[in-house]
């Protein structure tokens, strides 16, 4: 897959993950691919919702030992 | 996508931990995208007082002091809603935060303001709690009711906490 930007988001608790994604998003452009790493279990559901409802769409979600990997394509 | 959606939080409380919950779900919406308002009344007000002592235009009258005194100055200064302990839950909870790596109040509402949460403060109970604006923080709204409804009829999420 190709990644153009990666956020660690590892050790950071909710609501951070998502708003680092979305201020990660904000700078970047449509069909640009966001790879996530984030170790707060909350955020499997969080990042999933958040991708439906801000129209970005989520690609692939990989459970690495703790460490949560997402890909989301801006949309 | 259509028009941005909006989320409004009507924080009444002045409690450490119901406080942080309103500027988690405000950081939270406005991750989405949302335009959020937080509309602050009575204890909630206390979240916008700034933490050093100010010198007032206004003189204030005896319980006007007397309220300025027991109300907490400033977010980090709250109390908790349960197991307060005399000011010692506040530090354990602090402790949690920390260790956990979970955002503090005082962290929050400046992220808050960063992402363009509108602040807004109710006159009215300013007036009551003998709150001047000269206490609170400089970048923030004043409003009452109408103000708030005005945003929440168009409010997709709308909470009073």
């Amino acid at each position: 897959m190709n990644v153009d930007k990666v956020l660690d988001a590892t050790g950071l608790a909710c609501p951070m993950p998502i708003v680092k994604t979305k201020q990660e998003m904000k700078g970047m452009e449509a069909g640009q691919v966001l790879e996530i790493h984030t170790t707060d279990p909350g955020a499997k559901s969080d990042l999933t919702a958040w991708a439906k409802s801000t129209g970005n769409e989520l690609l692939e979600l990989q459970e690495d030992g703790d460490v949560l990997k997402f890909w989301i394509k801006k949309g | 996508m259509t028009e941005a959606k909006k989320t409004t939080i009507v924080l009444f409380s002045g409690d450490y931990d119901k406080a942080m919950a309103a500027y988690i779900i405000a950081n939270g919406a406005a991750a989405y995208d949302h335009e959020v308002t937080i509309f602050h009344t009575f204890w909630g007000l206390n979240a916008l007082r700034k933490d050093e002592e100010v010198l007032l235009p206004k003189k204030k009258s005896f319980m006007e002091k007397m309220f300025g005194k027991m109300m907490p100055r400033g977010a980090d200064n709250m109390g908790l809603s349960r197991m307060n302990f005399a000011g010692m839950g506040p530090k354990m909870i602090k402790d949690v935060i920390k260790k956990h790596n979970a955002v503090p109040l005082p962290q929050l509402i400046e992220l808050a303001k960063e992402q363009d949460v509108k602040l807004v403060a109710c006159t009215m109970t300013m007036d009551l709690l003998g709150l001047q604006k000269e206490e609170l923080f400089e970048d923030i709204e004043y409003a009452g009711v109408a103000g708030y409804l005005g945003d929440a009829q168009d409010g997709n999420v709308n909470l009073f906490i």
